[in-house]
């Protein structure tokens, strides 16, 4: 009796699965407090943005936004997604910064099958076997924009590099991505440790080592750190810095201010890309917070922007996530970033471009698009990607 | 080569002295009011910010430092009379727990009132380039500044501590509080005004490193331990014990992570050496903070001998 009672209900749940849903629920997690909070309400502040942009609603359906702070503590995180899955129920997860954070809740998100839609961390781990149906990046896979810098480098004629960046995963998976790109001499290398603060030893290291250039990966404050000491120190007069959009974007600029002019680095996006969906973001940021967006803003943004265009093309019909699935793969929306399109396992092919810091007409000291580096660039673990 | 050791013996020498001016007040309010104060890294933070908005509004950097001093030594001062002073007669635990509130109460009102975003300090336009020190050799010429006022503070606080009254009051504190309370001396008003000293020389460390750090929320923490490294070496409560315990450290790690994979690179393999290297340079200092311990438990120069 209980047994057909059972097959009952679920027959029933069965049959009313692929009606629309009637709202939208989204849990999105971030570092919000601590050191790096920058990063994480940059993201914020641009998903907030396109959920008024679009009347507070995503795919036409009315949405629930829960935002937390993850502390850019792997359990904390574990905690708030089991929150969000067990008594939320959210349709998507996202918001996430760091990739440990990421790595920490990713298998709870997947089992529950629930979409999680990267608007930063992109690890590696994820990107070949082990990747995953229910993950899907807006932003980048972790090695892509270091190997721009890379191809930057070599196509420049560099022929000795000096590297610096921290110790540990990430800093070790930026530098085999350069160097998958640039493949002369390294003149030295140095692997401070993550949250140095004096960099006097490593610029010695350098002077000794006389390079034609310096790659470094120094997120946050360990770049502010380290531009203004290699600022103050005269070694810009020998050696030209190359690094990535991670220690050259709107959130380290302001905090540097003049020893940031004249340094290149490569990154997905950047505000000055010519097409009409990056006009209206960046005039819209700029008019919602007064100031200008980062990558990270626009990672925001594209996020919701993408669940956005998901949920519209199911029709609401969230339950059918085979659908859904179809529709995120293939990301109907007009990206910030120019061509846009998602591979197989989740993760983007897109553009990177080379960049310098200068003034604007305006006077303000930001970053100028000069070239694309890298056309369609797919992440270099898809191959070992089993998922069609 | 002899370039590149005076170079990093010039670091070492620094990062030492900019330890020393967080590290000396921290080991007069330990040594002498017994308190573990963690929220000394918020005092450094606000006198950062207090400089940069200082600079930010009138330009002058000298006068942004003064300001600051002391802005962040009224700061000091009332943090210490609000809710400081309550915790002294209690035990390590209830103190840590308290000032570590502090410190995230500081980290989210300066957040409030500045913003996530780190914050613009620039070097004084006259000490931003490097100096020529000898032919083929330049050195910045703020890290010059930061190791003259290092030592101008501590000599200084020396001259302050050993040859003053007030000095003398501030030793006895230290080595027995009891005691000195039973002589006559206010300890309440000393307390009151170590703390003060305490938080202008944060605001100095903060207004000589900001230029060369990143000012933003949570630059403190970072930093904090160092200074808790220092004092535990150097022997809590004593000012001679900070400043060399600082310079041993400063020294150390820059040692360390300068010469360390140089020399490891001599005999293993490069991969190894650049594994190895890096991970025993940054323990360098918790290592010989072990070796003190072991030898020397009181720290090298212990207050209370």
């Amino acid at each position: 009796m209980h047994k057909s009672i059972l097959a009952a209900g679920l027959a029933l749940a069965l049959a009313t699965s692929a009606q629309a849903a009637d709202q939208v629920k989204v849990g999105f997690m971030s570092t919000l407090s601590g050191p790096a909070a920058a990063i994480g309400i940059d993201i914020r502040d641009g998903f907030n943005l396109a959920l008024k942009m679009s009347g507070g609603k995503i795919g036409g359906l009315p949405a629930e936004v829960i935002i937390t702070d993850d502390q850019q503590n792997p359990e904390i995180g574990r905690q708030i997604v089991d929150k969000y899955i067990k008594r939320d129920h959210v349709d998507f997860v996202t918001g996430i910064v760091f990739s440990n954070v990421l790595l920490a809740v990713a298998p709870v998100v997947f089992d529950s099958k629930t979409f999680l839609i990267s608007a930063n961390a992109g690890p590696s781990l994820l990107a070949g076997e082990k990747c995953s149906p229910w993950f899907f990046s807006v932003s980048w896979q972790n090695d892509g924009t270091p190997e721009s810098a890379g191809k930057y480098t070599a196509d420049k004629g560099y022929k000795k590099i000096f590297l610096l960046a921290p110790n540990y995963p990430a800093g070790k998976d930026m530098v085999s991505g350069f160097k998958r790109y640039y493949k002369g001499a390294i003149a030295d290398e140095a692997y401070p440790r993550l949250g140095q603060l004096d960099y006097s030893a490593e610029l010695a290291q350098m002077r000794a080592a006389a390079p034609d250039a310096v790659f470094f990966f120094l997120p946050g404050g360990m770049g502010i750190n380290f531009i203004k000491q290699f600022s103050a120190s005269g070694l810009g007069k020998q050696v030209t810095l190359i690094t990535t959009a991670f220690s050259a974007d709107e959130d380290i600029i302001p905090a540097v201010g003049e020893p940031m002019l004249g340094i290149y680095n490569t990154g997905f996006w950047n505000h000055d890309l010519d097409n009409a969906e990056n006009r209206t973001f960046v005039a819209a940021f700029e008019k919602e917070y007064g100031r200008l967006p980062s990558g990270f803003a626009a990672q925001g943004y594209e996020a919701a922007r993408a669940i956005d265009a998901a949920v519209r093309e199911v029709k609401g019909k969230l339950d059918d996530s085979e659908a859904v699935r179809k529709a995120l793969r293939a990301n109907t929306f007009k990206s910030v970033r120019g061509p846009f399109k998602i591979n197989r396992n989740g993760f983007p092919i897109q553009n990177y471009y080379l960049r310098v810091v200068e003034r604007d007409a305006k006077g303000r000291i930001t970053n100028r698009t000069l070239s694309t580096v890298l056309k369609d660039h797919p992440d270099a673990y898809v191959e070992q990607c089993p998922l069609k | 080569m002899s370039v590149l050791i005076l170079e990093q013996t010039l670091n070492g020498l620094q990062f030492g002295l900019m330890l020393f001016l967080l590290a000396a007040g921290l080991t007069l309010v330990f040594g002498i009011m017994d308190l573990i104060n963690l929220a000394h890294g918020s005092l450094y933070m606000i006198g950062a910010y207090l400089v940069a908005a200082v600079v930010q509004a009138t330009g002058s950097f000298l006068l942004a430092v003064l300001a600051a001093m002391a802005g962040t030594a009224v700061i000091g001062v009332l943090l210490e009379v609000s809710v400081l002073r309550r915790l002294y007669t209690r035990d390590h635990l209830s103190q840590v727990l308290a000032t570590f509130a502090l410190l995230l109460i500081c980290n989210e009102i300066v957040r409030l009132i500045f913003g996530s975003q780190p914050v613009m300090l620039s070097m004084p336009a006259a000490l931003a380039g490097p100096v020529q020190l000898l032919p083929g050799f330049s050195y910045p010429a703020f890290r010059l500044a930061v190791i003259g006022v290092g030592l101008a503070v501590a000599v200084l606080l020396y001259l302050l501590v050993g040859r003053t009254r007030v000095g003398m009051w501030v030793r006895a504190g230290a080595s027995n509080r009891e005691m000195a309370a039973a002589m006559g001396i206010d300890v309440k008003l000393l307390f009151t005004a170590v703390f003060g000293v305490g938080a202008a020389l944060c605001a100095i460390a903060g207004a000589m490193l900001g230029p060369l750090l990143a000012v933003q929320v949570g630059m403190g923490e970072s930093i904090l331990i160092l200074a808790f490294v220092v004092i535990v070496i150097g022997g809590i409560g004593s000012i001679r014990g900070a400043l060399v315990g600082a310079l041993l450290v400063g020294m150390v790690d820059t040692v360390g992570r300068a010469f360390l994979p140089m020399l490891l690179r001599s005999f293993l393999s490069p991969a190894v050496a650049s594994g190895v290297g890096p991970a025993l340079a940054s323990i360098a200092i918790y290592v010989l903070m072990a070796a003190v311990l072991f030898w020397r438990p009181q720290g090298l120069f212990p207050a209370r001998a």
